[in-house]
Protein backbone atom coordinates (compact mmCIF):
# COMPACT_ATOMS: atom_id res chain seq x y z
CA UNK A 1 0.00 0.00 0.00
CA UNK A 2 1.79 3.22 -1.18
CA UNK A 3 1.19 5.93 1.56
CA UNK A 4 3.21 9.29 0.89
CA UNK A 5 3.42 10.48 4.89
CA UNK A 6 3.12 8.71 7.56
CA UNK A 7 1.34 11.77 9.01
CA UNK A 8 -0.63 14.59 7.97
CA UNK A 9 -1.21 17.63 10.19
CA UNK A 10 -3.61 19.94 9.15
CA UNK A 11 -2.85 23.24 10.37
CA UNK A 12 0.30 24.99 11.39
CA UNK A 13 -0.01 27.29 13.73
CA UNK A 14 1.69 26.57 17.33
CA UNK A 15 -0.27 23.40 18.03
CA UNK A 16 0.15 22.30 14.73
CA UNK A 17 4.02 22.99 14.32
CA UNK A 18 4.86 21.70 17.79
CA UNK A 19 2.94 18.20 16.66
CA UNK A 20 4.47 17.93 13.67
CA UNK A 21 8.27 18.94 15.24
CA UNK A 22 7.91 15.99 17.92
CA UNK A 23 6.95 13.66 15.00
CA UNK A 24 9.83 14.87 13.03
CA UNK A 25 11.89 14.32 16.17
CA UNK A 26 11.02 10.59 15.76
CA UNK A 27 11.70 10.02 12.56
CA UNK A 28 8.04 10.01 10.86
CA UNK A 29 7.26 11.55 7.08
CA UNK A 30 5.42 14.47 7.99
CA UNK A 31 3.23 17.16 6.23
CA UNK A 32 1.71 19.89 7.53
CA UNK A 33 -1.25 21.61 5.41
CA UNK A 34 -1.78 25.11 6.80
CA UNK A 35 -3.61 27.85 5.73
CA UNK A 36 -1.65 31.61 4.66
CA UNK A 37 -1.07 34.35 6.08
CA UNK A 38 -4.12 36.34 6.19
CA UNK A 39 -5.34 33.18 8.44
CA UNK A 40 -6.72 34.04 11.64
CA UNK A 41 -3.78 33.09 13.23
CA UNK A 42 -3.59 32.99 17.44
CA UNK A 43 0.01 31.61 17.09
CA UNK A 44 0.94 35.40 15.72
CA UNK A 45 -1.52 37.52 18.19
CA UNK A 46 -1.02 35.85 21.58
CA UNK A 47 0.43 36.71 25.37
CA UNK A 48 3.35 34.07 25.15
CA UNK A 49 2.47 33.59 28.70
CA UNK A 50 3.44 29.69 30.27
CA UNK A 51 0.76 30.05 32.32
CA UNK A 52 -0.69 27.41 35.37
CA UNK A 53 -2.17 29.67 37.87
CA UNK A 54 -5.85 29.35 38.61
CA UNK A 55 -6.23 26.66 35.58
CA UNK A 56 -8.05 23.73 36.44
CA UNK A 57 -11.02 24.60 38.13
CA UNK A 58 -13.87 22.31 37.58
CA UNK A 59 -10.65 19.52 35.65
CA UNK A 60 -8.04 18.55 38.18
CA UNK A 61 -6.76 16.75 35.30
CA UNK A 62 -6.09 20.11 33.16
CA UNK A 63 -4.00 21.18 36.42
CA UNK A 64 -1.68 17.88 36.34
CA UNK A 65 -1.23 18.51 31.79
CA UNK A 66 -0.47 22.35 32.71
CA UNK A 67 2.39 21.90 35.21
CA UNK A 68 3.91 19.20 32.88
CA UNK A 69 3.95 21.07 30.21
CA UNK A 70 5.64 23.75 32.19
CA UNK A 71 8.46 21.04 33.31
CA UNK A 72 9.01 19.96 30.10
CA UNK A 73 9.43 23.64 28.47
CA UNK A 74 13.62 23.93 29.92
CA UNK A 75 13.53 20.51 27.69
CA UNK A 76 11.82 22.03 24.59
CA UNK A 77 13.52 25.55 24.78
CA UNK A 78 17.23 23.55 25.10
CA UNK A 79 16.29 21.23 21.88
CA UNK A 80 15.31 23.77 20.01
CA UNK A 81 18.31 26.24 20.49
CA UNK A 82 20.15 23.03 19.81
CA UNK A 83 18.88 22.56 16.80
CA UNK A 84 17.54 25.84 15.25
CA UNK A 85 20.06 27.86 17.35
CA UNK A 86 17.29 30.49 18.50
CA UNK A 87 16.70 31.72 21.95
CA UNK A 88 12.93 31.58 22.84
CA UNK A 89 13.98 33.47 26.03
CA UNK A 90 12.10 31.20 28.68
CA UNK A 91 11.85 32.77 32.01
CA UNK A 92 9.63 30.56 34.45
CA UNK A 93 10.77 32.17 37.95
CA UNK A 94 7.00 32.66 38.91
CA UNK A 95 4.13 35.13 37.86
CA UNK A 96 1.31 37.30 39.52
CA UNK A 97 -2.04 38.08 38.86
CA UNK A 98 -2.19 41.49 40.37
CA UNK A 99 -5.08 43.21 41.76
CA UNK A 100 -6.63 47.17 42.03
CA UNK A 101 -8.72 47.66 44.77
CA UNK A 102 -9.41 45.66 47.93
CA UNK A 103 -12.99 43.93 46.29
CA UNK A 104 -10.82 42.62 43.20
CA UNK A 105 -8.28 41.65 46.22
CA UNK A 106 -11.29 39.21 47.92
CA UNK A 107 -12.31 37.76 45.25
CA UNK A 108 -9.13 36.52 43.82
CA UNK A 109 -8.35 35.64 46.98
CA UNK A 110 -11.89 33.40 46.86
CA UNK A 111 -11.05 31.94 44.05
CA UNK A 112 -7.14 31.08 45.15
CA UNK A 113 -9.35 29.16 48.08
CA UNK A 114 -11.83 27.16 45.66
CA UNK A 115 -8.09 25.73 43.47
CA UNK A 116 -7.04 24.71 46.99
CA UNK A 117 -9.93 23.13 48.13
CA UNK A 118 -10.19 21.40 44.80
CA UNK A 119 -9.83 17.82 44.96
CA UNK A 120 -7.40 15.96 42.99
CA UNK A 121 -5.56 18.68 41.63
CA UNK A 122 -1.78 18.93 42.64
CA UNK A 123 -1.02 21.86 44.29
CA UNK A 124 0.85 24.19 42.54
CA UNK A 125 1.46 26.68 45.25
CA UNK A 126 -0.17 29.62 44.27
CA UNK A 127 -0.61 31.92 47.25
CA UNK A 128 -1.84 35.48 47.64
CA UNK A 129 0.55 37.89 48.38
CA UNK A 130 -0.33 41.61 49.71
CA UNK A 131 0.38 44.68 48.60
CA UNK A 132 3.75 45.12 50.73
CA UNK A 133 4.46 41.66 49.71
CA UNK A 134 4.31 42.28 46.48
CA UNK A 135 6.18 45.35 46.37
CA UNK A 136 9.20 43.75 47.61
CA UNK A 137 8.91 41.44 44.59
CA UNK A 138 7.93 43.84 42.11
CA UNK A 139 9.10 47.49 43.31
CA UNK A 140 7.15 49.98 41.17
CA UNK A 141 3.99 48.92 41.77
CA UNK A 142 1.57 51.95 42.26
CA UNK A 143 -0.70 52.83 45.39
CA UNK A 144 -3.95 51.38 43.92
CA UNK A 145 -2.36 47.85 43.59
CA UNK A 146 -4.23 45.97 46.45
CA UNK A 147 -2.31 43.05 46.40
CA UNK A 148 -2.16 39.60 43.98
CA UNK A 149 -2.04 36.17 43.80
CA UNK A 150 1.72 34.56 42.72
CA UNK A 151 2.80 31.29 41.26
CA UNK A 152 5.61 30.37 41.46
CA UNK A 153 5.71 27.65 37.75
CA UNK A 154 4.47 30.55 35.74
CA UNK A 155 6.32 32.18 32.94
CA UNK A 156 6.37 33.27 29.96
CA UNK A 157 8.66 33.51 26.46
CA UNK A 158 9.07 34.64 23.20
CA UNK A 159 6.16 32.98 21.50
CA UNK A 160 6.92 34.21 17.94
CA UNK A 161 10.49 33.39 18.01
CA UNK A 162 9.43 29.70 19.44
CA UNK A 163 6.77 29.80 16.17
CA UNK A 164 10.16 30.60 14.00
CA UNK A 165 12.03 27.93 15.89
CA UNK A 166 9.54 24.87 15.37
CA UNK A 167 9.30 25.57 11.24
CA UNK A 168 12.83 26.45 11.32
CA UNK A 169 13.42 23.03 13.03
CA UNK A 170 10.37 21.21 10.63
CA UNK A 171 12.82 22.16 7.47
CA UNK A 172 15.46 20.53 9.65
CA UNK A 173 13.86 17.15 9.91
CA UNK A 174 12.54 17.30 6.65
CA UNK A 175 8.95 17.71 7.21
CA UNK A 176 7.09 18.85 4.20
CA UNK A 177 5.41 22.36 5.03
CA UNK A 178 2.41 23.57 2.49
CA UNK A 179 1.28 26.77 3.20
CA UNK A 180 -1.81 27.99 1.48
CA UNK A 181 -3.05 24.46 1.28
CA UNK A 182 -6.48 24.18 3.24
CA UNK A 183 -7.95 21.17 3.89
CA UNK A 184 -11.69 20.68 1.87
CA UNK A 185 -12.29 16.90 3.05
CA UNK A 186 -10.79 14.14 4.07
CA UNK A 187 -11.65 10.16 3.51
CA UNK A 188 -10.25 6.90 4.83
CA UNK A 189 -10.24 4.46 1.95
CA UNK A 190 -7.48 0.95 2.17
CA UNK A 191 -6.16 1.93 5.49
CA UNK A 192 -5.16 5.67 4.29
CA UNK A 193 -6.36 9.24 4.84
CA UNK A 194 -7.07 11.27 1.40
CA UNK A 195 -6.81 14.74 2.51
CA UNK A 196 -8.49 16.99 -0.76
CA UNK A 197 -6.65 20.28 -0.94
CA UNK A 198 -7.07 22.63 -4.33
CA UNK A 199 -3.86 21.58 -5.16
CA UNK A 200 -3.94 18.33 -4.89
CA UNK A 201 -4.65 14.90 -2.61
CA UNK A 202 -2.46 13.88 0.10
CA UNK A 203 -2.44 10.75 1.14
CA UNK A 204 -1.45 9.86 4.47
CA UNK A 205 -1.64 6.73 7.64
CA UNK A 206 -2.77 9.12 9.45
CA UNK A 207 -4.02 12.71 10.54
CA UNK A 208 -4.11 15.50 13.11
CA UNK A 209 -6.25 18.22 13.01
CA UNK A 210 -5.04 21.05 14.41
CA UNK A 211 -6.55 23.53 12.75
CA UNK A 212 -8.02 25.47 15.65
CA UNK A 213 -11.08 26.59 16.14
CA UNK A 214 -11.55 25.41 12.47
CA UNK A 215 -11.50 21.97 13.86
CA UNK A 216 -15.41 22.15 14.67
CA UNK A 217 -15.95 21.62 10.93
CA UNK A 218 -12.96 19.32 9.87
CA UNK A 219 -13.57 16.67 13.11
CA UNK A 220 -17.23 15.45 11.96
CA UNK A 221 -15.14 14.77 8.80
CA UNK A 222 -13.15 11.32 10.30
CA UNK A 223 -15.86 10.41 12.94
CA UNK A 224 -14.79 13.54 15.80
CA UNK A 225 -15.87 16.45 17.37
CA UNK A 226 -14.54 19.61 18.35
CA UNK A 227 -17.15 21.81 19.81
CA UNK A 228 -15.48 25.38 20.28
CA UNK A 229 -16.60 28.80 21.38
CA UNK A 230 -13.98 31.12 20.20
CA UNK A 231 -13.23 34.85 22.38
CA UNK A 232 -11.30 37.66 20.92
CA UNK A 233 -8.72 39.36 22.71
CA UNK A 234 -6.66 42.36 22.39
CA UNK A 235 -3.82 43.43 23.12
CA UNK A 236 -1.42 46.58 23.03
CA UNK A 237 2.17 47.29 23.00
CA UNK A 238 4.27 50.08 23.95
CA UNK A 239 7.85 51.19 22.90
CA UNK A 240 11.31 49.41 24.59
CA UNK A 241 12.24 50.47 27.44
CA UNK A 242 15.09 49.40 29.67
CA UNK A 243 13.96 45.43 32.50
CA UNK A 244 11.71 47.03 35.18
CA UNK A 245 9.08 44.00 35.33
CA UNK A 246 11.34 40.85 36.80
CA UNK A 247 8.01 38.81 36.78
CA UNK A 248 5.00 38.77 34.22
CA UNK A 249 1.60 39.08 35.13
CA UNK A 250 -1.87 37.79 33.69
CA UNK A 251 -2.41 41.43 32.21
CA UNK A 252 1.52 42.78 31.56
CA UNK A 253 4.60 41.06 30.81
CA UNK A 254 7.72 42.63 29.65
CA UNK A 255 9.09 40.97 26.61
CA UNK A 256 13.20 40.04 26.38
CA UNK A 257 13.48 42.70 23.64
CA UNK A 258 11.99 45.25 26.35
CA UNK A 259 8.47 45.84 24.70
CA UNK A 260 5.64 46.18 27.04
CA UNK A 261 2.71 44.08 26.33
CA UNK A 262 -0.69 44.87 28.02
CA UNK A 263 -3.45 42.39 27.28
CA UNK A 264 -6.45 39.66 28.68
CA UNK A 265 -9.56 41.64 27.37
CA UNK A 266 -12.57 39.11 26.12
CA UNK A 267 -15.18 39.76 23.98
CA UNK A 268 -17.49 38.12 21.95
CA UNK A 269 -16.98 39.36 18.42
CA UNK A 270 -14.78 37.10 16.24
CA UNK A 271 -13.71 40.11 13.76
CA UNK A 272 -10.18 40.46 14.23
CA UNK A 273 -9.64 43.27 11.83
CA UNK A 274 -10.66 46.11 13.81
CA UNK A 275 -9.74 46.88 17.22
CA UNK A 276 -11.89 47.99 20.13
CA UNK A 277 -10.53 51.60 21.61
CA UNK A 278 -12.22 51.39 24.36
CA UNK A 279 -11.60 48.01 25.30
CA UNK A 280 -7.94 48.86 24.44
CA UNK A 281 -8.04 52.14 26.39
CA UNK A 282 -8.98 50.07 30.02
CA UNK A 283 -6.69 47.91 29.32
CA UNK A 284 -4.58 50.56 29.38
CA UNK A 285 -5.81 52.61 32.64
CA UNK A 286 -5.59 49.58 34.03
CA UNK A 287 -1.91 49.14 33.36
CA UNK A 288 -1.07 52.61 34.26
CA UNK A 289 -2.81 52.07 37.41
CA UNK A 290 -0.97 48.80 38.28
CA UNK A 291 2.76 50.69 36.99
CA UNK A 292 2.56 54.38 37.13
CA UNK A 293 5.39 54.78 35.15
CA UNK A 294 3.93 52.99 31.86
CA UNK A 295 1.98 56.15 31.80
CA UNK A 296 5.25 57.63 30.05
CA UNK A 297 5.74 55.12 27.47
CA UNK A 298 4.46 55.63 23.96
CA UNK A 299 2.22 52.43 22.26
CA UNK A 300 3.36 51.22 19.52
CA UNK A 301 1.29 48.74 18.07
CA UNK A 302 -2.32 47.24 19.10
CA UNK A 303 -4.21 44.24 17.67
CA UNK A 304 -7.19 41.91 18.06
CA UNK A 305 -6.67 38.30 17.62
CA UNK A 306 -9.52 35.23 18.10
CA UNK A 307 -8.61 32.82 20.83
CA UNK A 308 -8.78 28.74 19.63
CA UNK A 309 -10.99 27.42 22.53
CA UNK A 310 -12.59 24.90 22.81
CA UNK A 311 -16.63 25.24 24.47
CA UNK A 312 -15.36 24.69 28.03
CA UNK A 313 -12.23 26.11 27.92
CA UNK A 314 -10.22 22.49 28.55
CA UNK A 315 -8.13 20.95 25.61
CA UNK A 316 -9.53 18.66 23.67
CA UNK A 317 -7.31 15.43 22.55
CA UNK A 318 -9.17 12.43 20.85
CA UNK A 319 -8.58 9.58 18.51
CA UNK A 320 -11.64 8.95 16.05
CA UNK A 321 -13.57 5.21 17.19
CA UNK A 322 -14.89 4.76 13.35
CA UNK A 323 -11.68 6.24 11.73
CA UNK A 324 -8.86 5.13 13.61
CA UNK A 325 -5.66 7.07 12.66
CA UNK A 326 -7.39 10.51 12.71
CA UNK A 327 -6.58 12.47 15.71
CA UNK A 328 -7.96 15.97 17.23
CA UNK A 329 -6.05 18.16 19.46
CA UNK A 330 -7.00 21.64 20.37
CA UNK A 331 -6.71 23.94 23.43
CA UNK A 332 -6.41 27.27 24.25
CA UNK A 333 -2.77 27.18 25.32
CA UNK A 334 -0.84 26.47 22.34
CA UNK A 335 1.89 28.02 24.19
CA UNK A 336 1.80 26.65 27.92
CA UNK A 337 1.09 23.29 26.54
CA UNK A 338 3.84 23.49 23.49
CA UNK A 339 6.81 20.98 25.15
CA UNK A 340 3.28 18.99 25.86
CA UNK A 341 2.49 18.57 22.19
CA UNK A 342 6.00 18.17 21.10
CA UNK A 343 7.04 15.49 23.60
CA UNK A 344 3.62 13.68 24.25
CA UNK A 345 1.21 14.26 22.06
CA UNK A 346 3.83 13.54 19.66
CA UNK A 347 5.02 10.55 21.23
CA UNK A 348 0.75 9.17 21.25
CA UNK A 349 0.18 9.69 17.87
CA UNK A 350 3.60 7.86 16.25
CA UNK A 351 2.37 4.86 18.73
CA UNK A 352 -1.29 5.53 17.57
CA UNK A 353 -2.79 5.73 20.79
CA UNK A 354 -3.52 8.44 23.48
CA UNK A 355 -2.28 7.70 26.62
CA UNK A 356 -5.76 7.46 28.36
CA UNK A 357 -3.63 8.42 32.12
CA UNK A 358 -2.59 11.59 30.74
CA UNK A 359 -5.00 12.88 28.36
CA UNK A 360 -8.44 10.81 28.51
CA UNK A 361 -9.53 13.20 30.60
CA UNK A 362 -9.94 15.48 27.38
CA UNK A 363 -11.92 13.78 24.94
CA UNK A 364 -14.87 15.49 23.69
CA UNK A 365 -16.87 12.42 24.86
CA UNK A 366 -16.93 14.77 27.67
CA UNK A 367 -19.11 16.86 25.67
CA UNK A 368 -21.95 14.35 24.92
CA UNK A 369 -23.41 14.25 28.45
CA UNK A 370 -25.46 17.31 29.10
CA UNK A 371 -23.79 18.51 32.17
CA UNK A 372 -20.82 19.31 30.12
CA UNK A 373 -18.76 22.29 32.44
CA UNK A 374 -19.10 25.71 30.86
CA UNK A 375 -16.22 27.36 32.81
CA UNK A 376 -13.08 27.47 34.00
CA UNK A 377 -10.42 26.14 31.54
CA UNK A 378 -9.16 29.67 31.24
CA UNK A 379 -9.47 32.88 33.46
CA UNK B 1 30.46 65.45 6.72
CA UNK B 2 27.60 67.97 6.67
CA UNK B 3 28.40 72.03 5.80
CA UNK B 4 25.87 74.76 6.34
CA UNK B 5 25.39 76.93 3.49
CA UNK B 6 26.62 80.38 3.16
CA UNK B 7 23.49 81.44 2.44
CA UNK B 8 22.15 80.41 5.43
CA UNK B 9 21.82 83.59 7.92
CA UNK B 10 19.02 82.13 10.24
CA UNK B 11 19.38 83.25 13.31
CA UNK B 12 22.00 81.13 15.99
CA UNK B 13 20.25 78.76 18.95
CA UNK B 14 22.23 77.32 21.49
CA UNK B 15 21.12 73.60 22.76
CA UNK B 16 23.16 71.21 25.16
CA UNK B 17 24.06 67.62 23.59
CA UNK B 18 25.24 65.21 26.55
CA UNK B 19 26.15 68.48 28.82
CA UNK B 20 27.94 69.85 25.20
CA UNK B 21 27.01 73.45 24.09
CA UNK B 22 26.12 73.13 20.32
CA UNK B 23 25.16 76.04 17.93
CA UNK B 24 22.10 75.53 15.85
CA UNK B 25 20.10 77.69 13.51
CA UNK B 26 16.44 78.40 14.25
CA UNK B 27 14.56 76.02 12.35
CA UNK B 28 16.69 73.45 12.45
CA UNK B 29 15.87 69.81 13.71
CA UNK B 30 17.10 68.73 16.71
CA UNK B 31 18.39 65.36 14.01
CA UNK B 32 19.59 67.96 11.27
CA UNK B 33 21.39 70.41 14.56
CA UNK B 34 23.09 67.03 15.78
CA UNK B 35 24.40 65.80 11.84
CA UNK B 36 26.16 69.39 11.69
CA UNK B 37 27.81 69.30 14.85
CA UNK B 38 30.44 67.36 13.95
CA UNK B 39 30.58 65.59 17.10
CA UNK B 40 29.94 61.38 16.97
CA UNK B 41 25.96 61.63 17.92
CA UNK B 42 25.63 57.96 17.04
CA UNK B 43 22.97 56.08 19.30
CA UNK B 44 22.67 52.23 20.19
CA UNK B 45 19.69 50.55 19.23
CA UNK B 46 17.33 48.84 22.14
CA UNK B 47 18.09 45.57 21.05
CA UNK B 48 21.61 44.84 18.96
CA UNK B 49 23.05 47.90 20.33
CA UNK B 50 23.93 48.67 16.91
CA UNK B 51 24.97 52.34 16.10
CA UNK B 52 22.92 54.54 14.00
CA UNK B 53 22.67 58.01 13.08
CA UNK B 54 19.37 60.00 11.71
CA UNK B 55 18.43 58.09 8.35
CA UNK B 56 14.81 59.23 6.82
CA UNK B 57 14.82 62.88 8.08
CA UNK B 58 10.81 62.33 7.28
CA UNK B 59 9.52 60.54 10.82
CA UNK B 60 9.40 57.29 9.13
CA UNK B 61 12.79 55.25 10.22
CA UNK B 62 12.84 55.74 13.59
CA UNK B 63 16.81 55.85 13.46
CA UNK B 64 16.81 59.39 15.05
CA UNK B 65 15.74 58.45 18.83
CA UNK B 66 16.96 60.60 21.03
CA UNK B 67 16.69 61.87 24.75
CA UNK B 68 15.10 65.50 24.36
CA UNK B 69 15.07 67.34 27.92
CA UNK B 70 14.88 63.98 29.96
CA UNK B 71 11.93 62.39 27.94
CA UNK B 72 13.67 59.30 25.95
CA UNK B 73 12.56 57.75 22.34
CA UNK B 74 11.88 61.38 20.64
CA UNK B 75 11.85 61.55 16.82
CA UNK B 76 15.13 63.97 16.46
CA UNK B 77 13.87 64.74 12.91
CA UNK B 78 10.65 65.94 13.73
CA UNK B 79 11.42 68.52 16.40
CA UNK B 80 12.87 71.93 16.11
CA UNK B 81 15.56 73.01 17.92
CA UNK B 82 14.66 75.66 21.39
CA UNK B 83 17.44 77.71 23.01
CA UNK B 84 18.83 75.94 25.94
CA UNK B 85 17.33 72.20 24.96
CA UNK B 86 19.33 69.42 26.37
CA UNK B 87 20.08 66.43 24.17
CA UNK B 88 20.98 63.27 25.06
CA UNK B 89 22.13 60.95 23.05
CA UNK B 90 20.41 57.51 23.83
CA UNK B 91 22.18 54.38 24.40
CA UNK B 92 20.15 51.22 23.93
CA UNK B 93 16.37 51.34 25.76
CA UNK B 94 14.45 53.85 26.80
CA UNK B 95 15.03 54.19 30.32
CA UNK B 96 12.50 54.11 32.99
CA UNK B 97 10.67 56.97 33.77
CA UNK B 98 12.63 58.80 31.31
Amino acid sequence: MSKDYDAAIVGGGLLGSAIAWGLGRLGKKVVVLDEGDIAKRASRANFALIWVQSKGLGMPAYTGWTVRATESWIKLAAELKDQSGLDVALQQNGGFHLTLGEDEFARRGQLVTRMHNQVGAIDYRMEMLSASDVKKMLPMIGPEVSGGSFCPLDGHVNSLRTFRAFHTGLKLFGVDYFPERPVSAIVRTGGEFRLATAQGEIRAAKVVLAAGNANQTLAPMVGLSAPMGPTRGQIVVTERTMPFLPHPLTTIRQTDEGTVMIGDSKEEQLDDRTLNHSVSAVMADRAQRTFPHLARLNVIRTWAGIRVMPKDGFPIYDQSESEPGAFVACCHSGVTLASNHAFEIARMVAAGALDSELVGAFSARRFDANHAATSSGYY
Amino acid sequence: MFKRSDQDSRQSVHIFVDGAAIEAREGDTVSAALLVSGRDVRRATAVSGAPRLPYCMMGVCFDCLVTIDGIGNRQGCLVPVAEGMQIEIQKGKREIGR
